[in-house]
């Protein structure tokens, strides 16, 4: 009975209905750092800023509106302060099945797009590496995907959004109405206030299906001939073997792929029926399993080039399918870098930092390789820039794998790079500001009332 | 699939008898009324309504949050109307009603999802707060479906849907006024069924356990609680069942219905002394 055990922890001396609840933890992807928070979740676009008022601890730590919580680091954490989570606010709000203009407010995900587009003949602009992120989540991170060297990143099909500030202004943002908060807000890591709905540019596809080609390199030229011989593919990615030194050192999987032409059924995809039940114990990911992990995906593939159909699903959401995969890291959870090196260094940063990461005998399950393109984002502080983007993850070793990233970042920062915000925890305010000098600019349309651990963090010691 | 579709029909009787057709068998699109479309259990009924192309007609306090529900149920593929309106003004019920039967060319569902969990604490000690309280979860679905089972029993058709609480079987000091205005419900719409049942009107209590909206959002525990996806696909699937051959007390999750079974046999002697 767990209800009325429950409500036996209930005061039954009269109190305000304002009492504080258990706040339940709410988590970042790589489960660190571990901060406490109240939530207020957001269930219609007319709850902010009404939420706030009369919220004591809004008003002295802040507040911050959070998707699914699926950035790995903190800048989808406030510790101490509210955070207003927004999936129950997910409606969507106008399609033109002509041109494939969605509008829906900002809490949907992009898994619930892609089940009311699909069926019509719609896709995603632009794909992340999973569908369980919020279409605010999407543009607060600006987001990029497998297509970016020739698509951009998401907010190149945000043509509008509504923006709720905490002062009560309602700003429609497009590239001509309120053009520098709409420039803000795209890659704002929901600093400039709350995104209550936008409209998404969908692309029209005639089947689920994906022409997928996978092929093996060797060595970092390989990979960067493999990427100009794909420069008229619409989706590329690299996964790379970071635990091999030697002959075999940045050998890997260049995987392309193209919606199919074809026409084939359009239905709707099936419910995720794994979950990762428990957390691994701290040792069931270290150097001698990955190891193994990456020498068996790597000749998973035994011809070194495989031309497959695919569904959609496996090929954009592979790790979707398992729910809560992060908990394979175990307690201490993962962090993640993801660089964007420019042209003129990528090569010698990339090589250097992949040696660096070899060298540390610290074990990296998932390793990416890929090429940004030149198309600009309209977002302010937005990520991608042309070049090469290489994202990692470990397991989080306190001294070890703290010192091997603050190494990454001072490397980045060398060979003219900048890290991701939506996939750090650890870069410092120098740095932060080094990859970002428009910060001081951006900072003058964040919304006061908002805040995150990650800005605070970042900005530490200048006046914001 | 729109409202207008039924516009050619007779009004009465509603359903035809279609030669080797059951009685009672429901016809698709259906015209569902929905009273406190607002709340997460009926929004989440709606969705899955709209995506089958149902006949909507929407009654809401808030003209901002009933607009936004009304688009997101119109792009799902249904054929939505809706009225603002404050359900606790009893006064203007037979209005309402007759306007959106009117607006829906007939009625084949009214779902009654109107309620507030209120403040327990304080209706403990403040008659005006514990009134309130009764005023929206009891007196006025009981208004409503006074008009509503006038309306259907002599069209022998119809069915009224009324969300009650599993807080209404047994009385408890953590919220026995919320308990005993669904107690009141429970009682009511059992007596309306054993009335109108005979008259081919089916009356289906839906009692859910602790379910994660809105208005159970500052519960702690409420993590556990269930979806109210999940809900409304058990009260969706016994809505497509016909008269006289579905449930009439639904419990949601099922295992609420041995919950409270063993709940109600505690003696009271024990019970009182219990901290639930």
């Amino acid at each position: 009975m767990p209800f009325l055990a429950e409500q036996s922890a209930t005061p039954t001396t009269p109190s305000t209905s304002a009492e504080a609840p258990a706040a339940p933890p709410f988590e970042s992807w790589g489960r660190y750092p571990r901060t406490t928070a109240e939530l207020r979740p957001l269930h219609w676009q007319v709850d902010f800023p009404a939420v706030l008022a009369g919220d004591s601890n809004a008003a002295q730590h802040g507040a911050l509106p959070v998707g699914l919580g699926r950035s790995y680091g903190d800048v989808c954490l406030l510790d101490g302060g509210t955070l207003l989570p927004t999936p129950a606010m997910g409606r969507l709000l106008a399609f033109d099945a002509t041109t494939g203009l969605l509008t829906a407010e900002a809490g949907i995900t992009l898994a619930q797009i892609l089940d009311f587009a699909v069926p019509r003949g719609w896709f995603l602009p632009v794909s992340p590496g999973t569908k369980y992120v919020t279409l605010g989540g999407a543009i607060a991170n600006d987001t990029h995907g497998k297509n970016h060297h020739v698509a951009g990143t998401f907010g190149c099909y945000v043509p509008q959004f509504e923006l709720a500030r905490s002062d009560g202004q309602r700003l429609l943002c497009s590239p001509t109405l309120n053009s520098e908060f709409y420039a803000a807000t795209i890659g704002g890591m929901g600093l400039t206030g709350v995104i209550t709905w936008a409209s998404l540019q969908l692309r029209p596809i005639v089947s689920r299906l994906i022409d997928y080609q996978g092929i093996q390199f060797h060595g970092i030229d390989e990979f960067l001939d493999l990427t100009r011989q794909s420069d008229n593919v619409e989706y590329t990615v690299s996964w790379v073997d970071v635990t091999s030194t030697g002959k075999n050192f940045i050998r890997g999987i260049f995987m392309q792929g193209d919606h199919s032409p074809a026409p084939a059924p359009l239905t709707l995809s099936s419910k995720p029926k794994l979950t990762l039940p428990f957390e691994f114990p701290g040792f069931a990911l270290n150097a001698a399993t990955v190891s193994a992990f990456n020498t068996l995906f790597f000749h998973k593939q035994i011809r070194p080039r495989v031309t497959a159909v695919q569904d959609y699903e496996p090929f954009f959401y592979p790790l979707d399918a398992l729910l809560h995969w992060n908990r394979m890291y175990g307690k201490r959870g993962l962090l993640q870098f993801q660089y964007a090196i420019p042209w003129e260094h990528a090569r010698e940063g990339t090589i250097a930092v992949l040696q660096a990461v070899a060298k540390s005998g610290l074990a990296s399950f998932l390793a990416v390789l890929k090429v940004f393109g030149d198309v600009p984002s309209p977002g302010m502080m937005s990520f991608p820039q042309p070049g090469v983007t290489l994202a990692l993850d470990f397991p989080i070793k306190p001294e070890k794998s703290f010192a091997l990233f603050d190494r990454l970042a001072a490397m980045t920062l060398e060979f003219g790079g900048r890290l991701y915000p939506a996939k750090d925890a650890r870069m410092t305010a120098a740095q932060f500001q080094a990859f970002y000098p428009q910060w001081r600019s951006f900072a003058r349309y964040k919304d006061p009332a908002l805040n995150s651990s990650f800005w605070q963090r970042v900005t530490e010691g200048a006046a914001a | 699939m729109s409202a207008a579709s039924h516009a050619d029909e007779p009004r009465l009787p509603l359903r035809a008898a279609i030669p080797g057709e059951a009685p009672g068998t429901p016809r698709y699109p259906r015209r569902i009324l929905v009273l406190g479309a607002t709340s997460g259990i009926a929004e989440a009924c709606c969705r899955l309504w709209a995506a089958r192309g149902e006949s909507l007609h929407l009654v809401a306090r808030h003209p901002e949050k009933l607009a936004a529900m009304a688009a997101d149920l119109s792009v799902r593929g249904a054929s939505v109307t809706t009225t603002v309106a404050d359900l606790d003004d009893t006064a203007g019920h037979a209005e309402l009603l007759a306007h959106a039967v009117d607006a829906l060319n007939g009625l084949d569902i009214a779902v009654l999802a109107l309620g507030v969990l209120g403040d327990a604490p304080a209706a403990e000690v403040d008659f005006a707060a514990a009134a309130a309280m009764l005023h929206t979860n009891f007196l006025a679905p009981v208004s409503l479906l006074t008009w509503l089972a006038g309306y259907c029993a002599p069209r022998h058709a119809g069915t009224l849907a009324v969300l009650s609480s599993v807080a209404g079987d047994r009385g408890r000091k953590s919220n026995y006024v919320y308990g005993s205005s669904k107690a009141g419900l429970t009682a009511y719409t059992d007596g309306l069924r054993n009335r109108i049942d005979r008259e081919g009107v089916r009356v289906l209590t839906i009692k859910p356990g602790p379910v994660r909206t809105a208005m159970t959002e500052r519960m702690p525990g409420n993590a556990k609680f269930a979806d109210p996806e999940a809900v409304a696909a058990t009260l969706v699937k016994a809505l497509d069942r016909g008269h006289g051959q579905g449930p009439d007390v639904i419990y949601v999750p099922g295992i609420w219905r041995i919950v409270m079974a063993v709940v109600r046999l505690i003696p009271e002697s024990i019970f009182k002394k219990m901290n639930l």
